[in-house]
């Protein structure tokens, strides 16, 4: 083991060493290497560094969660495949992330076991971090320790002799500094390696266990007691033993009264002991800081009691303005460019294959494509708050007032974002580790009210509300839309304590987390971030939008027998008769074609099931369509009244406006649209938000009962709010 | 067997009743489940902790131990860290 490059982080030499290794190396190399370390000990970082735009993001077989692999090139030959695990305080899992890497670790026949592990450690924190360290060495992994973070350490005072250490730990050791890339080329010679397992050992099980550890080892055929201990202490979760192997454990714990729990607790407390001697020898801290850090000292002012949530507040007003404003010219431009690609497809032909790529699909994917400015500004602020520490803050001071609703205090950014689209606030319900906190939390998003809700809004409120100023100041008209997003959101607490009450936990609730300390954000990890956001929902929830949407197209475009061109050649003759002009004649051919669609079947077959709500059929030809996406409402309308697609918001209201019931009565009454508002409110229209809580829930319950909880909602509050009104 | 520093003991204070910026050192841990995740964050009887930040309503709170790292947990949580007298 050339271990006198190793304590050289000198990139040149690494360089050089890099080459001459390759000369060396005939055939070429690829090695598994899996990334292990603490929460904030720069195990992130150091991905990006070692891995860069080679990232897959996937997922673990049968669990949620996400797993993250790379391809790093360590020299001109050898290429490893780089696995992400997710940061980890022991190889004891507490939560489902954390299991993830004990069954990569525990099955050494498996195709994924690693060749090799990389354990990252904050150096101005060895001792907490060494704990993790210590069981992964016991397990006879081929590893070197990151030692990250040097830098905060010397501003800590703490001097670390890394050449002790090294001797001490039984394992390649380098200093590095990930954020900054400091040490990665030492890193990478050293991954390059063929290296042997840990020289030391950390821990020894006592002498009353060991004749049953020994057992478990011979009869599994293990390499080593510790491993053996693990599946004494964790054999009930372990898939690949059979049921007799769970029964073979179960007995010997019974017969040498294995306390499970009372042995992790007091193996922590022996390897800390172990690991407070050895850093005797290692870490010295020279100054003893009696300053306050400077962290406290911005504590003092953001999380405040009232300067706190203030500037909280202007943050998320920042944050609206981003969503709302910054992403506005970007969204257009696209939305702009999508329909020039449509209208381009059109223009070389006509024919149903013609319309299909550009009302289908293109369109389809235009509804994908829309919401990436949107996705990628929302994610590069809450990379930005998460990178510097601050929504660790935001968090602690939110949990005691979103504990109360069955919440948690990392569900407000879920919740905020959910105003601007739900697609990527679900999303970022990721950062909740509780499953059951994560579940409500995602099944409430959606009833904020998001922006595709505002054309719904802006149209309708007018048929409720006079357009009048009331005290002086507010605009009655503006008072009712807030009025709307006060009911999303009231709702959405609301079904959240509902639900508090309903679901069981799966596992123990821990708020415990470390506090990370500030400091500014890696524009590269900022970067990494939003492209793999971007990434995950174009090719995720992507494929269903879709799907749905060419689907929407198909019944909205064909109909039952030759009912189209019947429609078509009545259309014609109305128009005649009227003396139309041709603009007018093709608006009012489509809304006879939609009307003998199968859509418009649809809307007829349906149209006794909303009478009650204040619905006839073209309402309910609209409600079908918003179904891919509510904003298509407003399009829906325009279609069925034949205003024309391109007619604005008052053309649209003087068209519903004119419309009469069989009675010859305007058909929009007040009753009508408040009904239609309540039911936009509160109904899951959005195959978005479906095919998002699909993947995010890795299953379909969630999203149908999601789906029937909100139309369910939007269908009895709407009764009510019709039968009341009229 | 092991002995457990995990198990009950007869001290009255933890760490909930600690006073802003006031220092205790763990005695043990009352919850044993709890005891696990917190051993492994760092909660060993005999550290020094300090209690170095409240939630503006109380809870959660943010303890600073053995001068390193901050931690931050529920009050219900802190209970659970008894102090030696």
């Amino acid at each position: 083991m050339a271990s006198a490059v190793v304590l050289t982080p000198d990139p040149k030499q690494g360089q050089s060493d890099a080459a001459s290794a390759a000369i060396r190396s005939v055939t070429e190399r690829h090695t598994r290497i899996a990334l292990i370390g603490n929460p904030n000990s720069g195990k992130s970082s150091l991905f990006n560094q070692l891995t860069g735009l080679n990232q897959k993001v996937g997922n673990f077989p049968g669990v949620t969660v996400d797993r993250k692999t790379g391809v790093a090139q360590l020299t001109l030959h050898h290429r490893a495949d780089i696995i992400d695990l997710p940061g980890t305080y022991s190889l004891y899992p507490k939560s489902l992330d954390e299991k993830v890497i004990t069954d990569l670790l525990y099955e050494r026949d498996s195709s994924e076991y690693p060749d090799f592990v990389v354990v990252t450690a904050d150096a101005s924190n060895l001792k907490r971090n060494l704990l993790l360290f210590t069981q992964l060495a016991d397990l006879q992994l081929p590893m070197v320790l990151a030692l990250n973070m040097m830098d905060t350490a010397e501003q800590h005072g703490i001097q670390i002799d890394v050449a002790e250490l090294q001797q001490q730990l039984g394992v390649p050791v380098i200093p590095m500094n990930a954020r900054k890339g400091v040490g990665v080329t030492a890193l990478k010679i050293v991954m390059a390696q063929e290296l042997g397992p840990p020289s030391q050992t950390f821990y020894e099980t006592s002498d009353e266990l060991l004749p049953m550890i020994r057992q478990i080892r011979y009869y599994f055929n293990l390499h080593n007691d510790y491993l053996a201990l693990h599946y004494a202490h964790q054999y009930e979760r372990l898939k690949f033993l059979s049921a007799d192997d769970k029964a073979y454990i179960h007995e010997l714990r019974q017969k040498y009264g294995f306390d499970s729990v009372a042995l992790q607790a007091q193996e922590t407390i022996d390897r800390y002991a172990r690991i407070s001697e050895l850093l005797l020898d290692v870490v010295r801290v020279t100054r003893a800081e009696k300053n306050e850090s400077y962290s406290n000292k911005i504590d003092r002012v953001l999380t405040h009691k009232v300067w706190g949530y203030l500037i909280f507040l202007s943050i998320l007003f920042l944050l609206f303005q981003a969503i709302f404003a910054w992403a506005e010219l970007p969204m257009d431009l696209i939305d702009q460019g999508v329909a020039w690609l449509g209208g381009q497809v059109k223009s070389l032909g006509e024919g149903p294959l013609i319309d299909l790529l550009s009302d289908g699909i293109i369109a389809g994917l235009g509804g994908v494509l829309m919401f990436i400015p949107q996705i990628a500004l929302l994610f590069a602020f809450i990379a930005v708050l998460e990178e510097s520490g601050y929504m660790a803050r935001v968090t602690f001071m939110m949990d005691k007032i979103m504990r109360k609703f069955g919440l948690n205090g990392k569900s407000v950014v879920p919740l905020i974002s959910g105003m601007a689209c739900a697609v990527p606030a679900i999303m970022s319900a990721r950062t909740i580790e509780n499953w059951k906190d994560r579940i409500i939390t995602i099944f409430v998003v959606p009833l904020m009210s998001c922006s595709a809700r505002i054309p719904v809004y802006t149209v309708l409120v007018a048929f409720v509300v006079p357009e009048r100023t009331v005290l002086g100041v507010f605009n009655l008209q503006g008072v009712a839309l807030m009025g709307l997003y006060l009911l999303g959101f009231v709702s959405a607490v609301l079904s959240a304590w509902a639900l508090k009450t309903l679901l069981r936990a799966k596992e123990r609730s821990f708020f415990i987390m470390e506090f990370p300390v500030y400091r500014w954000p890696r524009w590269k990890n900022v970067g990494l971030t939003i492209v793999e956001k971007v990434k995950a929902f174009v090719f995720q929830a992507g494929k269903i939008i879709v799907a749905i949407s060419v689907l929407l197209w198909v019944l909205a475009s064909y109909g039952p027998g030759d009912s189209l061109v019947k429609a078509e050649q009545q259309a014609r003759s109305e128009a005649a008769q009227k003396q139309l002009t041709p603009e007018q004649t093709d608006n009012l051919i489509a809304a006879h074609k939609l009307e003998n669609s199968y859509a418009g079947v649809f809307g007829r077959t349906i149209e006794p099931a909303v009478r009650p709500l204040g619905f006839d059929w073209k309402v309910s030809i609209a409600l079908l369509t918003s179904f891919a996406a509510r904003e298509v409402f407003v399009g829906t309308i325009s279609t069925i009244y034949s205003v024309g697609q391109d007619a604005d918001m008052s053309t649209v209201q003087e068209k519903l406006r004119a419309e009469k019931d069989e009675f010859g009565q305007p058909f929009f009454t007040p009753a009508r649209a408040a009904s239609l508002l309540v039911f936009y409110v509160f109904a899951m229209q959005c195959v978005s938000t479906l095919a998002t809580t699909y993947r995010e829930t890795k299953g379909w319950t969630w999203p149908l009962l999601q789906l029937g909880y909100m139309s369910g909602l939007a269908y009895v509050m709407s009764l009510l709010v019709y039968q009341l009104l009229k | 067997m092991p002995t457990l520093s995990v198990a009950s003991a007869t001290t009255s204070r933890s760490v909930k009743d600690l006073r802003l910026g006031e220092t205790g050192t763990i005695c043990c841990l009352k919850d044993p489940e709890m005891a696990l995740k917190l051993l492994e964050m760092g909660c060993i009887p005999g550290t020094q902790v300090t209690l170095s930040g409240r939630a503006p309503l109380g809870c959660p709170i943010t303890l600073h131990v053995d001068g390193e790292y901050t931690l931050s947990l529920r009050v219900s949580e802190a209970a659970t860290i008894m102090l030696k007298d």
